[in-house]
């Protein structure tokens, strides 16, 4: 699973930081920096992040799997 | 008739975050004909903001950044090839591979590449980057960790002090330079640029301002640059910062309003031809594209933000497949971020067009503010340094057309009393770096000058 988060509605109040740290981390005081390839074992993390951040700016899902043509 | 609209043939050029979020919303509002997607690079959608910040701080991998999907477009991809033409007449999207696609309408974006250095072989010389794709991130990234001297970055925007912001937390020796009076001048005006050069300078940068590269220096592999001024810097990587340019060329001959500022559409993302007659069936999103905003004299934008991609793709995915008088307008607010020096830059509307800033909250001393800028009297734009939960307040003032200096209550003090300062917003044409948000209209009190 890969997850996007819109910065531009991130207002750095952390929630996904304390729900995923292995996933989310602040960098400096309010900026987010994050690894946008889920492991396996923190997706259940994650999706909570998503649910629990106050401006919905967490996506979740599967990346396209399209192949060259 | 807009049962017909849900069905026939859309193609979208441009497989990235406008073209994928635009597929998306098309079967989101029942489109259920049939669907492909063109790209010029074999990956499926990918992510770009983190290559200029994560990937080089090595904390995710360049290939990793792929687009998680909000629902499966049930497109047919077509990656790895480019298109090289548009047949309005014969309403077909023309490919390098000697193919075309037919189409009843069409989505363009093809948004934005890195503008190279204007020497091929300085260019090509080994160590010399830009950072625009995955391969052109893995490759810095690479450079990065074999622990180079020096990195020259040609360029003080955005993109560039991000990257030396990299190269500092490293602990890697970087000098910018930048042709404009400070870095990120183009974009938020004087005030903030200085309290940005003083964040470079206070985090070890070797920062250059008012110079130009002149010269790259190096036989096969690059040793360093020549500046304008008479000075030679030593270095092993170098990154060319400069900047932009739209995917435009393949319309050359498409008769449609396609120039170096991007393809001009309304404000419902349909594309103008080159008489400026509005067509009905090609549509515009992302960076490529130029429209009209009403907030600010009606000026066309062209913007260079991950927000903008999203939601004028979901607007002109909307006015795709629904019929005239259903048709929404495109109207969000220009808005970005950047994270540099351990700082959260948040902007939202048009910070260049301003004559006057107020800090409304916080100071520049305390590297924490909000401030507001405002054109003949009203707040147009405004931009926060680690103070991100304020800016959707500003961003209401500026929907609403409020006065400027704003009104009590936008800031934490009583501003109305202290006298704005100016905005000092240069001429775009004096920098190495382009504003991320270009008015691309007439300005009447702004005079070109050839320095």
């Amino acid at each position: 699973m890969q997850t996007v988060v819109d910065l531009t509605r991130c207002q750095g109040y952390a929630q996904c930081v304390f729900l995923a740290p292995d996933v989310f981390g602040l960098h400096g005081e309010e900026g987010l920096l994050y690894a946008p390839a889920v492991p396996d074992d923190q997706v259940e993390r994650v999706r909570q992040a998503a649910a629990a951040c106050p401006v919905q700016a967490i996506l979740l899902g599967e990346e396209v799997s399209g192949g060259a043509r | 008739m807009p049962d017909d609209l849900m069905d026939g043939r859309i193609v979208v050029v441009g497989a990235s975050l406008a073209g994928l979020r635009a597929a998306e919303a098309l079967r989101e509002q029942g489109f259920t004909g049939s669907l492909t997607i063109v790209g010029d690079e074999p990956h499926p959608p990918y992510d770009r903001p983190p290559l200029s910040k994560q990937v080089l701080l090595g904390v995710a991998p360049a290939d990793s950044t792929g687009l998680p999907m909000r629902r499966d477009p049930e497109a047919d991809w077509v990656l790895g090839v480019r298109a090289t033409g548009l047949d309005t007449l014969g309403q077909r999207v023309l490919l390098d591979d000697g193919e075309s696609l037919p189409y009843d309408r069409v989505l363009i974006a093809t948004g934005t590449r890195a503008r190279p250095w204007p020497n091929p072989a300085e260019a090509a010389l080994d160590g010399v980057f830009t950072v625009r794709t995955r391969e052109d991130a893995a490759g810095l990234a690479a450079a990065l960790d074999a622990g180079p001297r020096r990195v020259l970055v040609i360029g003080g925007g955005f993109t560039g002090s991000e990257i030396a912001s990299a190269c500092r937390e490293r602990g890697l020796e970087v000098t910018v330079t930048e042709r404009g009076p400070a870095p990120l001048v183009g974009a938020l005006g004087g005030t903030l640029s200085k309290l940005a050069a003083a964040m470079q300078r206070n985090h070890g940068v070797d920062l250059r301002t008012g110079v130009t590269v002149t010269r790259l220096l190096g036989e096969k592999t690059f040793t360093g640059v020549e500046l304008s001024d008479g000075n030679q810097v030593d270095a092993d990587v170098c990154v060319v910062a400069l900047g932009a340019v739209r995917n435009v060329e393949w319309l050359a001959e498409s008769g449609l309003a396609a120039g170096p500022r991007g393809l001009a559409c309304d404000a419902g993302c349909r594309a103008f031809n080159m008489y400026g007659i509005v067509t009905d069936d090609v549509f515009v999103a992302g960076d490529v594209s130029r429209f009209p905003h009403p907030l600010f004299g009606y000026q066309l934008l062209s913007l260079e933000h991950w927000g903008n991609a999203v939601t004028q793709a979901e607007v002109a995915a909307h006015n795709m497949v629904n019929p005239g008088p259903l048709r929404r307008p495109h109207l969000a607010l220009p808005t970005f971020w950047s994270t540099q020096f351990g700082l959260n830059i948040k902007s939202v509307g048009v910070p260049t067009y301003s004559d006057h800033v107020v800090i409304a909250q916080g100071s520049l001393e305390a590297r924490r503010l909000a401030m507001v800028y405002g054109y003949r009297g009203r707040v147009t734009a405004a931009v926060t340094v680690d103070m991100a939960k304020s800016l959707d307040y500003y961003r209401h003032l500026i929907e609403t057309g409020a006065p400027f200096p704003p009104p009590p209550g936008a800031a934490d003090r009583a501003i109305a009393a202290e006298i704005p300062i100016p905005s000092d917003v240069p001429d775009p044409s004096v920098l190495s770096h382009g504003p991320t948000v270009a008015l691309t209209g007439y300005l009447p009190d702004r005079r070109l000058t050839v320095v």
